[in-house]
């Protein structure tokens, strides 16, 4: 059964750590700054997730699991994952005929899961099914 | 191996040399021109026009600005297309071409060296990589030393030594040829929106655009240097401006040149001989231009003679180019260069139709005709201001044909019978004028003929323009036609361009200055220059001077202290 | 231990030149005066061991000569080749990409048309008012980071050229300026400003128009609140870009990346021209790459375009929406691709990479990273910057040379380029064209 998850705006940008791994991305540093996904302290609670707990986000153009992170100063209904493969995941390819992709402000679904965050292989590796 | 070359029975016009549409064999071994050959390659240039290669004086060709022109036109860039062939990479622009179009161009018309006008000193390095980038055309650049702080600073405390120490090292750091000049203090007080007229003061440094432009041809008359200041003086493009570029020239009057040389090369003067008040009353006053050429001699122009149609405007003077850009409305950009400089550009349409662009056609010609003596003057289009280099055939054609102008005029707005003397000018160039023009003066102005460029003789570089005409030509559309593609371009003594295509696209060099200067003054100057660095610089002193990576094919030219 | 003054850090497009490292046995062993993501770079990081060729699934480690022969074969084979990245290398390297480009036909394009190839766009439409960085330092009394969180990105950007910088009409660095930041989180350097406006995710576009139009003197058509701003934030904004002596606009991905993309940028690139009509104001983009700008720089000057140029035609051919790399990979167009320089397994959308596990890809990269997982050649290069030296462009577009610091094994980029190319036209001379 399929239940129906939080809708939120996607964003997603650069972090200091994220930055630092640039170089170094198959780290468990890198894993644990990028693979996380920042929400303000009401929709933690709202969507019943505790810190570091896991949840699912969808969007039309893919699914993927990541550990939530409370973040003050982001605002309500916004969540924001750092840039890398985790985030795009989730990003179409349609460019609107300007190149870019729309990496930010994607209509997106979140829910809390048990389910396993995928490590930087593994991740790849669903590109080649 | 021995390369050797000869032209035969060419008519040969070579100003330097005195060499006036003469039937003469050119004989060229190892890339230079030599009294005889033995075992030569035969060029049959018999009854076709034999020149120097030719000579840019003053050119956009390369760096910031023109690369910043070429992003922001990509409709530009469609124009020009043209695919790889063996010898040449992608072409692309019309205005701003790309840089390999810009080598070939030149090389198809005949030319063999470009000066590249304006070059930011803290940008430099880029100019360097994009002349590094267009093949075939030896090249040189010019940096800009008349808003720098340091320059200002050494004007108002009166020091022209500390300026010309200044000069030597700004000259070397940025691997350059010699003091450019543009809207002197304007520039800077562009950088809070404002701009000077010759006489003001520049916002918060005390020294005025006059005092600017005389402290630097001082100073720069302290070395042997091949070229005098070359000034794009203030107010370009304003009407009524005439009167600001004959005062600009006085400032100059008296000051001993090195050599036999102006002290002053005044650049797009087309730009600057304009009468009225308003756009309104526009008019043109090439004639008091003229006047003031005519009867002195320390003062160079070139036109900056208009060719119309769509171009790209580009100048170190920002607010002369934001000024254009709330004229048409069309798009802007500006770099404003720390402690420096400034730039802006926007795109411009030249059209036979409009009144005031009609004048300006007039007055680039005007100038070149109502000036007596040819070595006071060089073609230019001020590249791309005025209109882009492929235009110079168009330019010539006129100054060879009066007919040829009647006819444009009858096509131009009405106003070129009331506000400008070009329709009542009879004059027409010959060939041997032409020369001076495009290779003779030019060389000369620059100091290059000293190191063979712009002519024949023996021991000069064997660059030679060989045009597919009879030296009797006067269908001034045939003459257009020989200038924009020639027979036979010969670069170093190797064939570059024959029948108007591009055969072999050898790198060019760069031709740079070394001023050299006593080395106590020179610790003086860089404990004020370090102090600037320290300070107000975004870039550190030791990573600010043009290594010698950026320059892989160097002709260096030493300017000795003046005792 | 050897220490190098006035080292050029090769990581984001501030290109910081005044960095002193210390090297002993070859390595770096200190940094000083870099931010933290820059140290982290200079200090160094796992590489790619060996060349390598992807056989049964799996990399085979091999030579040098054997990976860029096998590379060459690929991109001469290709009908429609892509060759991206370019930004995290030399211009020097950039210039044989491009020259390889046109051998082969192939599309080049680079990290720009995932960053700011909207601010590209936006250029070609309306130009940009803009100065070099120490211009902002000396003379700029208002900052405003549009979209952008240096804090996070750009480290040094506020110390060293903006916000709390030193120079000369600014000697007290942040006392006599002021700091605007919008964005759509309450970022770290959005605590810094004087004022944050918090802006709706998306909103950007209405928000420049509400300030053009106030700037332009229309109050009477500005609603109460616009993109979540209250008006009276916004009268109190336009008074401050008034009152400035000089003011400028750095902005970053927040507004490239979202909703309207190059129309964002056109009406920032306006509303900076409608706040010139009463003092001096600049814009500048918050590029990310080193040498992001310098790409664009030299694609510029040897294409006449700045990205996504296509070379199948034998001249460039510029339409950016058609051939970007990702529009060339959705279409599922491109039959090989060459990536050096960036990590598009990291940074291109999910659906792009896809078709990339599909086709023959080549990686240049000093770093293993999410592509080399899918790249069936893998060729390590030397680290420019630190192990090889050459030109790159700052984000305000001033060229600065890159340090060599230490000595090493690894080819440098440009050297692996110049080898691919040769082969590639050995192997088309071969088939006789």
């Amino acid at each position: 059964m399929i239940k129906m998850g939080a809708k939120v705006n996607l964003i997603s940008g650069r972090t200091i750590v994220q930055g630092q791994n640039l170089d170094n991305k198959l780290s468990e540093e890198y894993f644990n700054e990028v693979a996380t996904c920042e929400l303000n302290k009401a929709d933690m609670e709202r969507l019943g997730v505790a810190a570091d707990g896991h949840v699912k986000v969808k969007t039309s153009f893919g699914e993927v699991v990541v550990k939530a992170k409370e973040k003050g100063g982001t605002p309500e209904g916004v969540v924001f994952i750092p840039m890398g493969p985790w985030a795009n995941a989730l990003v179409s390819g349609n460019t609107h005929g300007a190149g870019m992709p729309q990496y930010k402000g994607i209509d997106a679904e979140i829910e809390p899961t048990e389910e396993e965050v995928l490590r930087i292989k593994d991740l790849m590796k669903t590109y080649m099914e | 191996m021995v390369e050797e070359l000869l032209i035969r029975n060419g008519v040969v016009y070579d100003p330097i040399n005195g060499v006036n549409g003469e039937k003469k064999d050119i004989c060229i071994r190892d890339g230079k021109v030599v009294e005889e050959v033995r075992n030569p390659k035969v060029i049959d240039a018999e009854g076709r026009v034999v020149m120097p290669g030719g000579v840019d004086i003053h050119a956009h060709i390369a760096g910031g600005k023109v690369n910043a022109g070429r992003l922001f036109r990509p409709e530009d860039g469609r124009k020009g297309r043209e695919a790889k062939t063996k010898v040449c990479r992608a072409q692309s622009g019309y205005s701003v071409p790309n840089t390999f179009a810009t080598g070939y161009r030149y090389a198809k018309m005949g030319y063999t060296f470009v000066m590249e006008a304006a070059m930011p000193p803290l940008a430099a390095r880029h100019t360097h990589e994009e002349m590094v980038d267009i093949p075939i055309l030896d090249n040189a650049a010019m940096p800009l030393i008349d808003n720098n702080w340091m320059t200002m600073d050494y004007v108002k405390s009166g020091d022209t030594d500390l300026l010309a120490a200044y000069i030597a090292w700004m000259v070397k750091a940025t691997k350059g040829y010699g003091v450019k000049v543009v809207n002197p203090g304007g520039t800077e007080a562009w950088a809070w929106a404002k701009n000077c007229d010759l006489n003001d003061a520049v916002p918060y440094f005390d020294v005025t655009p006059a005092e600017i432009v005389k402290s630097l041809a001082v100073a720069n008359e302290k070395f042997e240097m091949p070229h005098s200041i070359h000034v794009h003086g203030n107010m370009l493009g304003h009407p009524g401006n005439y009167k600001v570029t004959t005062s600009t020239y006085d400032l100059v009057k008296g000051i001993t040149p090195y050599r036999d040389r102006p002290t002053m090369h005044a650049t797009h003067t087309q730009f600057h001989s304009y009468g009225g008040t308003t756009w309104r009353d526009f008019e043109s006053k090439a004639g008091a231009i003229a006047d003031y050429v005519n009867k002195n001699e320390h003062v160079s122009i070139d036109l900056g003679s208009v060719i119309l149609g769509d171009t790209t405007t580009m100048t170190a003077d920002g607010p002369m180019e934001y000024s254009l850009y709330q004229i048409t409305g069309r798009k802007w950009t500006n770099h404003d260069v720390e402690l420096e400089t400034g730039s802006g550009i926007t795109p411009f349409l030249y059209s036979g139709k409009v009144s005031v662009h009609t004048i300006q056609w007039a007055i680039g010609q005007e100038l070149a005709l109502l000036i007596k003596d040819p070595w006071k003057l060089a073609l230019t289009t001020d590249h791309p201001n005025a209109g882009p280099f492929i235009g110079y055939p168009i330019i010539i054609s006129m100054l060879m044909s009066k007919r040829r102008r009647d006819e444009s005029a009858a096509d131009m707005h009405k106003v070129i019978y009331d506000r400008a003397e070009l329709p009542s000018i009879d004059r027409e160039y010959d060939l041997y004028e032409i020369a001076i023009i495009t290779r003779g003066m030019t060389a000369k102005t620059l100091g290059l003929h000293e190191h063979g460029k712009g002519h024949l003789g023996v021991g000069a570089d064997a660059d030679v323009a060989i045009y597919d005409m009879s030296p009797e030509e006067h269908d001034a559309g045939k003459i257009q036609k020989a200038f924009l593609n020639t027979k036979y371009t010969i670069k170093g003594g190797e064939v570059v361009v024959k029948d108007g295509e591009v055969v072999a696209a050898p790198a060019g060099r760069t031709f740079f200055v070394t001023p050299e200067c006593d080395s106590k003054l020179m610790e003086e100057m860089l404990v004020d220059l370090k102090a600037k660095f320290e300070h107000y610089y975004s870039v550190s002193f030791n990573n600010y001077p043009v290594q010698d990576a950026y320059v892989p094919n160097p002709y260096e030219i030493k300017a000795p202290w003046r005792s | 231990m050897v220490e190098i003054t006035d080292v050029v850090c090769s990581l984001c497009g501030c290109v910081c030149d005044d960095i002193v490292v210390e090297v002993e046995d070859n390595k770096v062993t200190k940094v000083k005066g870099a931010c933290a993501v820059g140290k982290s770079k200079l200090m160094g990081h796992g590489r790619i061991e060996s060349p390598a060729i992807r056989e049964n699934g799996e990399l085979r480690d091999c030579s040098y000569d054997e990976a860029i022969k096998e590379a060459a074969e690929i991109l001469a084979a290709a009908r429609r080749p892509l060759l991206y990245g370019w930004s995290s290398t030399v211009c020097e390297a950039d210039k044989v990409g491009i020259e390889l480009a046109e051998e082969i036909g192939a599309v080049i394009d680079n990290t720009a048309s995932v960053c700011h190839g909207p601010s590209v766009l936006a250029i070609q439409d309306v130009g940009l008012p803009s100065c070099t960085l120490g211009e902002v330092k000396n003379r700029a009394d208002l900052v405003i980071y549009w979209g952008a969180n240096p804090a996070a990105a750009h480290a040094n950007h506020m110390k060293r050229y903006s916000y709390i910088s030193k120079g000369y009409w600014t000697e007290e660095g942040k006392k006599n300026k002021k700091l605007i930041v919008v964005d759509v989180r309450k970022t770290a350097t959005a605590k810094m400003a004087d004022v944050f406006l918090q802006i709706e995710q998306g909103k950007d576009y209405l928000v420049f128009s509400a300030l053009r139009a106030l700037l332009y003197g229309y109050e009477d058509v500005v609603p109460e609140v616009v993109g979540g701003i209250p008006k009276k934030d916004l009268l109190e904004t336009v008074k401050m870009m008034k009152e400035a002596k000089f003011g400028i606009i750095f902005f970053g991905m927040g507004v490239t990346h979202t909703r309207g993309r190059h129309n964002n940028i056109v009406n920032a690139i306006q509303t900076t021209r409608a706040a010139h009509t009463h003092t001096k104001f600049n814009i500048m983009p918050m590029r990310g790459h080193y040498n992001v700008a310098g790409i664009n720089q030299v694609c510029t000057w040897e294409t006449g375009y700045p990205f996504a140029v296509d070379l199948s035609r034998g001249y460039a051919w510029y339409n950016p929406g058609e051939q970007s790399a990702t529009d060339l990979l959705i279409r599922r167009e491109c039959d090989a691709a060459l990536f050096i320089a960036s990590d598009p397994g990291a940074h291109f959308p999910g659906e792009s990479i896809r078709h990339l596990a599909k086709i023959p890809v080549i990686q240049i990269d000093p770093f293993p990273n999410p592509t080399t997982e899918f790249a069936n050649v893998v060729i390590p290069t030397a680290i420019s910057g630190i192990e090889a030296e050459g030109n790159v462009y700052r984000m305000d577009n001033i060229p600065i040379r890159l340090r060599k610091l230490v000595d090493t094994e690894y080819m440098a980029d440009e050297e692996i380029l110049e080898r691919i190319l040769e082969e590639v036209r050995a192997i088309k001379e071969k088939e006789g064209e």
